[in-house]
């Protein structure tokens, strides 16, 4: 995010008046709304915000925000980002991508972006699936996904978005999903994070992918099957009746269960986003065995890439007058004068 | 050699050959600065292995660094040497096919040893066994010769025998008689934190020129003076390729008034140029390593679309995993400049070797009707005047622009009058601030030239969305329909077609006759000088240089029309000679080689001499230049 003078605007303000293209019913909908919400509440300045994506259903999303937007190619939108922003530390960048975008043919660039901590927001659209080319079964898919392309099941393991982003050097590291009253406060704490800020969005694909989530994101009945963190707050689900702990012989975590509210008894865990090892066991614990942990996972900023290159370019530049015509002349020079010069 | 001691000669080639680890390309390069501060015009070609430690003595591990340097006016690094040297046997065994007969040969006993004969794959000595009887040679111990005189210094044995190159480098310092004392500072600038490596290196090289002074050889060792070259007055400095293309976009950049964004990834033979602009941060001038090819190019294209000038810069592997988003930046109308320094393909092919083989990827080579401009620099010193031209192009007419160097122009050094800034016509960016239609913002209206408003994220009022997908034309939005998708690819080729390049004019020779060698690029030295002996002889024989590759001068049509035959001398297989067909109709015929290695002039000589000999009653290969005599067209396709 940017220190920017703040803008009043409204949702309204952040309509294109482009027709939306996604499926009826699909969850980039939600999402969609979520994020123009969320914009005024941030006092966001329309001309100075971009959204950048590269292809596939979540990357149309540029076309339907009014701000500046850059639709680009297919898994490189970290890479348009990197020179958008070092070419402008001042502009507010978002950045759509989806699990086939992000995870696959940009994986490369998801993980350099990470590493290097350029200050963006990063959202990829989860929804197990490639959509836009007819459902084919993707890099995040489960096992024994049928698809097309996968006519008898998919072998493959899937890749884990936050495990990757978190051992790709992440700072900030949040899980919500489409539909979740909860998302413009992910997506706030993602902004206000100063770096690179990964938040993973859960997406129904209604055409290809119908409900695969429905066990942690039904609109209704999965909500215990939920665990929404938040920094110095009790690790609780399932209505405050359940806790995460340490495992200590396992150095892991465990589920237990909380008698009448008393969660330190039950050695219920404080969540603390800066506490790497733990965030690296929320976000490969199994769902299942586990409830979904939702939310700001991992919230601890080191200095951003652009601004950090900002630095070093005033520094290298300070007190310097450039001038080319020395620059040209550098080096060992000789003066011809005359029709002949007589050897040095 | 022997035959030019005694009158100066116009011009003299010498190629220190070695092993990868004998310093041959700092003693090249050092001998290129003292004959530059001699006078002499020069050309010269560093050719190394890919390897960066090859085993030592073998013989894919030579290392050789070539100069040709003269009175004259000298555009190539020189057909066949005059002088080699030779720092092993390996080194022997690569370059002597390339020397000339009755050439000399100085070569360091101390490594003819049995071991590194093996290596040569040689069963006897060469210096002993008679086969080097066409040649001169002078063969003494310059190892040992290298250990005695650095001995005060205390130096290992190994550290001692690393001076060897500089003892060499003071032998030839006295034969072409050449000043020691810019070596002397820089060997001391070198090792300023090691001055006892300083002073046995200098110690080296003294003794190396003192040897040449002293010792009573008879034979072949004699001095050699070149007169100066008769040069335009001004002041001069010796330029690479690489680095002339560095500061030409720099100048570029600032005649344009724009910041300058470089997105790289390090590849031979591009590198050189993201490691020059990396140092020159105050000219505002940002450059980013990116994690690979496609990175390197999409992040210029973003800082482009953010309001700078994005460059990016590889070698044609990196370039063919550019071609998708080259694609983007001709659909979104967005400047930016590509280098294409090309090597051997196809595949990894010969990354240290030259090649201009990538015309086809450069013209032709992105999915859909991608028009985009293609400039090729002809030398080091050109390779300035094209990349600001490549940044003029690419702002003014908000596209892509490819500049083709290739590995040859990139390393090879010649001496450059250092031009005046001030004499090049800045091309200012005006950035669009308003909206330009009334109430509505059209981000795709386009200019007189076809160009669209440059838009930058963060002007008010102005926020719109651009991609990939089809644009309509004015708004931008997503338009599939048949009558724009039409008209927009129309309007992208007109864009690019009136491009307002300059006429193309003929280098040597005339506006018509029998015959012209069309060319492009770094073949620009052998052609021309080829062509200008061809002439002395009374041939009808012209050069053309085409520098702006696509689109074509508007004129190159009927210039070539007006000459009976074409000959495109290249280095591949005939591509550019496949692009003037399709665009003249012209029987262009192909003249071609594809070794890694710079044409030699005698090799287009020869091909010219063969053409002229097709020609009823003109063996030998001079004619009259007489109006009815017409070859035929066969001869000139051997």
């Amino acid at each position: 995010m940017n220190d920017m003078t703040p803008v009043t605007t409204t949702l309204k303000d952040w309509e294109t008046d482009q027709e939306v293209r996604w499926c009826p019913g699909c969850g980039d909908y939600a999402i969609l709304k979520a994020v123009q919400r969320t914009l005024p509440q941030l006092n966001a300045d329309p001309a100075k915000t971009v959204f950048v994506s590269g292809i596939g259903c979540s990357s149309r999303f540029p076309y339907y925000v009014e701000s500046y937007g850059f639709h680009t190619i297919h898994g490189r939108a970290p890479a348009f980002v990197t020179g958008i922003k070092l070419a402008n530390p001042e502009l507010d960048v978002w950045m759509v991508t989806g699990d086939g975008d992000g995870m696959s043919i940009g994986g490369n660039h998801t993980m350099h972006i990470l590493r290097r901590n350029l200050d963006v927001q990063i959202l990829l659209f989860n929804n197990e699936i490639y959509g836009l080319t007819k459902g084919q079964y993707s890099p995040t898919s489960r096992v024994g996904t049928k698809s097309p392309s996968t006519p008898a099941g998919s072998v493959d393991r899937p890749a884990q978005p936050c495990a990757f982003a978190l051992g790709s050097g992440a700072r900030f590291v949040a899980r919500g999903f489409d539909v979740s009253k909860n998302l413009p406060d992910v997506l706030k704490a993602a902004h206000a994070h100063k770096g690179a800020a990964f938040v993973e969005i859960f997406q129904n694909c209604i055409v290809y992918n119908k409900d695969v989530f429905n066990d942690f994101a039904a609109p209704k009945g999965a909500e215990d099957q939920q665990l929404w963190l938040e920094d110095g707050q009790p690790m609780l689900f399932a209505k405050g009746t359940k806790g995460l702990a340490r495992d200590v012989d396992h150095m892991t975590l465990k589920v237990v269960d909380v008698v009448d509210g008393d969660w330190e008894a039950a050695g219920v865990m404080v969540h603390d986003t800066k506490n790497r090892a733990l965030a690296h066991m929320l976000v490969e614990l199994p769902f299942g065995p586990f409830p979904m942990a939702l939310g700001v996972l991992y919230d601890d900023p080191r200095p951003a890439y652009d601004a950090v290159v900002a630095e070093d370019l005033a520094k290298a530049r300070e007190g310097k007058s450039p001038d080319l015509a020395a620059l040209l002349a550098k080096g060992q020079t000789w003066t011809v004068d005359g029709t002949a010069q007589d050897p040095v | 050699m022997a035959s030019v001691n005694t009158t100066a000669p116009e011009a003299v080639v010498v190629r220190f050959a070695g092993d990868s680890g004998d310093g041959m390309q700092l003693t090249g390069g050092q001998f290129t600065l003292s004959t530059a501060l001699a006078g002499n015009d020069l050309a010269t070609f560093p050719d190394f292995p890919a390897e960066i430690r090859a085993p030592q003595g073998t013989l894919f591990g030579v290392s050789a660094f070539q100069i040709n340097f003269g009175s004259t006016a000298i555009e190539t690094a020189g057909d066949a040497p005059d002088v080699l040297v030779a720092m092993n046997p390996a080194a022997l065994k690569v370059n002597l096919a390339a020397l000339k007969p009755g050439g000399l040969i100085i070569a360091d006993t101390g490594e003819f040893t049995k071991r590194n004969l093996d290596k040569a794959k040689y069963d006897t000595n060469p210096l002993e066994d008679g086969s080097l009887a066409k040649w001169d040679v002078l063969a003494f111990d310059i190892s040992a010769l290298t250990m005695e005189s650095v001995k005060p210094f205390g130096l290992g044995n190994k550290e001692a025998l690393r001076c060897k190159n500089m003892w060499t480098l003071g032998l030839a310092l006295w034969m072409f008689d050449r000043p020691r004392d810019p070596i002397h500072q820089w060997l001391k600038g070198k090792f300023a934190k090691a001055p006892e490596l300083a002073e046995a290196n200098i110690a080296a090289l003294d003794a190396g020129h003192a040897y040449g002074e002293t010792a009573e050889i008879s034979g072949p060792l004699k001095q050699v003076h070149v007169d100066p070259v008769a040069s335009e007055p001004g002041l001069y400095r010796t330029i690479t390729g690489a680095e002339s293309i560095s500061l030409g976009l720099v100048a570029g950049a600032q005649l344009a008034k724009l910041p300058m964004f470089f997105g790289g990834y390090p590849i031979t033979p591009a590198s050189a140029i993201l490691h020059h602009l990396a140092r020159l941060k105050e000219f505002d001038v940002q450059t980013f390593q990116a994690e690979d090819e496609i990175a390197a190019i999409c992040s210029a294209i973003g800082a482009s679309y953010a309001g700078q000038l994005g460059v990016t810069s590889s070698s044609g592997p990196g370039i063919a995993l550019k071609g998708e988003a080259m694609g983007l930046a001709i659909m979104t109308e967005l400047p930016l400049v590509i280098v294409n320094s090309q090597r051997g393909g196809p595949s990894t092919g010969l990354p240290t070797k030259t090649e201009q083989s990538d015309l086809y990827q450069a013209v032709y080579g992105r999915n859909g009707d991608a028009p985009m401009p293609v400039i090729a620099a002809r030398s080091p010193a050109d390779a300035f005047e094209c990349a600001i031209e490549a940044c003029r192009i690419a702002v003014q007419y908000m596209t892509p622009v490819m500049l083709l160097t290739d590995g040859y122009i990139a390393n090879a050094a010649e001496p450059w009058k250092v031009p005046d800034p001030a004499s090049y016509k800045p091309f200012p960016v005006t950035f669009l601030t308003e909206k330009n239609d009334g109430e509505n913002l059209l981000p795709y209206a386009r200019d007189e030239k076809g160009a669209r408003p440059w838009i930058k994220p963060g002007t008010p009022g102005l926020m719109h969305r651009i991609g990939g997908i089809e644009k309509a034309q004015g708004t931008g939005h997503i338009d599939y329909s048949p009558a724009n998708h039409q008209a927009m690819t129309d309007a992208r080729k007109a864009k690019i077609d009136n491009i307002d390049v300059p006429d193309q004019d003929v280098c040597l020779g005339n506006t018509t006759g029998k015959l012209v060698l069309v060319g492009w690029g770094s073949t620009y030295g052998p052609i021309h000088q080829a062509v200008r002996r061809a002439r002395k002889k009374g041939l009808d024989v012209s050069h053309v240089h085409v520098r702006n590759v696509w689109p074509l001068p508007k004129n190159l049509g009927p210039l070539l029309k007006g000459f009976d035959n074409v000959l495109v001398p290249e280095m591949n297989t005939g591509q550019f000679k496949t692009v003037l067909r399709d665009q003249y109709l012209v029987d262009a015929q192909p003249l071609t080689k594809t070794s890694g290695q710079p044409f030699a002039i005698a090799e287009i000589e020869a091909a010219i001499a063969k053409f002229f000999d097709g020609v009823p009653g003109n063996e030998g290969g001079e004619v009259e230049v007489n109006e009815t005599q017409l070859p035929s067209p066969e001869a000139i396709n051997p």
